[in-house]
């Protein structure tokens, strides 16, 4: 009787200790390579990402233009001045995918943690162009 | 030659056109005034995912018990997964958006895996689909956006430090490149499970008219590329929702 009511919460805080030993096991290994796994994508899902943002801006840009000379009539300068402004915003699309890891293609980047360590990573290139901007201003 | 050539054409005719899986066939025809409100077998198979979603989150969750089953806890680590996401990308202000994302992010997987069942119907390989998901994502986060920021909202388009002589060129291209969100979304799922689709009927083709010599290589490919259409499924559902997620925070915390 008493082994039957004593063991059950034994066996549960048994149970919660190894939960919170296994918990801080997986942190430990998480913390320092969490930020990487996140970033190794297969190199095909990463070029699939970077043409769509490219091409989803072009289509955007080029829709709004030949929408614009249809209504207003105006072939073809509504096109070529949107297809500029929709390369434009596809390039900046790709810079934002590429470099800011944010996938999120918005002006607040994420998080300063992961933008900082892919400066860090690409230091020798970093150095390079710093200098060239500086030299050039 | 010539007997080549005929036998050639013979086996090409044999082989299924791979395109086929995607046509959409009506099931039961019904006509609401103009409107065509057929069930195809595209909205069958909506349907099959609300169910399979529903059941396996109602019977993984029956048990209740402290320490979870099989089923208790994959459900219990999919929703963990989500609240995480949440958590992560946009904060604890992004609490009250979970069940929006958690239902896209289960839609989106179980369409994707479902969708891999031989002779089921994948339908986020539908541009029609996965582009009313997106518009429903980017018109919800403009107007979270709007309700929260009001006009500040638009100055989301001019980056902070930018000279005004540069803000006539520099707004539009902004502007665009906010508007390419939903096309960027909706393109990348289904352009991802069109292809994959379309690359295993491919080599599944050859299968059979290579013979039983070197019907091996295409087998092998297409065994290779359904463990890969695996990982895709996956990777585009949590692709799709980190992204809802990043949207929600700039909508949440614009700066």
């Amino acid at each position: 009787m008493t082994m039957s009511d004593n063991t059950p919460p034994e066996k549960l805080e048994d149970l919660d200790s190894r939960l919170h030993q296994a918990r801080e096991k997986s942190h430990a290994n998480k913390e320092p390579g969490s930020s990487s796994g996140k970033e190794e994508m297969s190199g095909y899902s990463m070029a699939i990402r970077i043409g769509t943002e490219m091409v989803a801006a072009l289509i955007v840009g080029v829709g709004i233009g030949y929408f614009l000379d249809y209504w207003l009539e105006t072939k073809p300068w509504f096109l070529v001045v949107f297809f500029f402004l929709g390369a434009g915003a596809g390039v900046l699309n790709v810079y934002r995918a590429a470099s800011g890891l944010g996938m999120a293609p918005g002006y607040n980047e994420p998080s300063g943690g992961v933008a900082s360590q892919v400066k860090q990573q690409e230091a020798p290139n970093g150095v390079h162009e710093n200098n060239k901007e500086s030299g050039d201003k | 030659m010539a007997c080549t050539k005929t036998t050639r054409n013979r086996a090409t005719n044999k082989v299924a056109n791979p395109l086929e899986q995607f046509t959409i066939k009506t099931l039961v025809p019904i006509q609401l005034g103009d409107v065509d409100a057929s069930l195809t077998n595209s909205g069958l198979f909506m349907v099959l995912t609300v169910a399979a979603i529903s059941l396996f989150l109602t019977l993984g969750m029956r048990q209740r018990s402290l320490v979870p089953g099989r089923w208790q806890s994959l459900a219990e680590i999919s929703y963990e997964f989500i609240a995480g996401m949440i958590r992560d990308n946009v904060g604890s202000e992004g609490r009250k958006y979970f069940p929006f994302v958690f239902s896209l992010f289960m839609f989106i997987l179980f369409a994707n895996l479902i969708g891999l069942i031989p002779y089921a119907f994948t339908f986020t390989s539908h541009i029609a689909v996965t582009f009313a998901m997106a518009l429903v994502v980017f018109l919800g986060v403009t107007v979270i956006a709007i309700a929260r920021h009001g006009l500040h909202f638009f100055s989301f388009f001019l980056p902070s430090g930018v000279p005004m002589v540069m803000a006539p060129v520099l707004v539009p291209i902004e502007v665009l490149s906010y508007l390419s969100r939903p096309i960027s979304l909706s393109i990348r799922l289904f352009a991802n499970m069109m292809a994959g689709h379309t690359m295993m009927k491919v080599f599944a083709g050859f299968i059979i008219p290579l013979g039983i010599l070197g019907g091996w290589a295409p087998l092998t490919v297409d065994v290779a590329l359904t463990a890969f259409e695996f990982l895709v499924a996956f990777l585009q559902a949590y692709v799709f929702t980190v992204l809802t997620c990043l949207y929600l925070n700039d909508a949440i915390h614009l700066h």
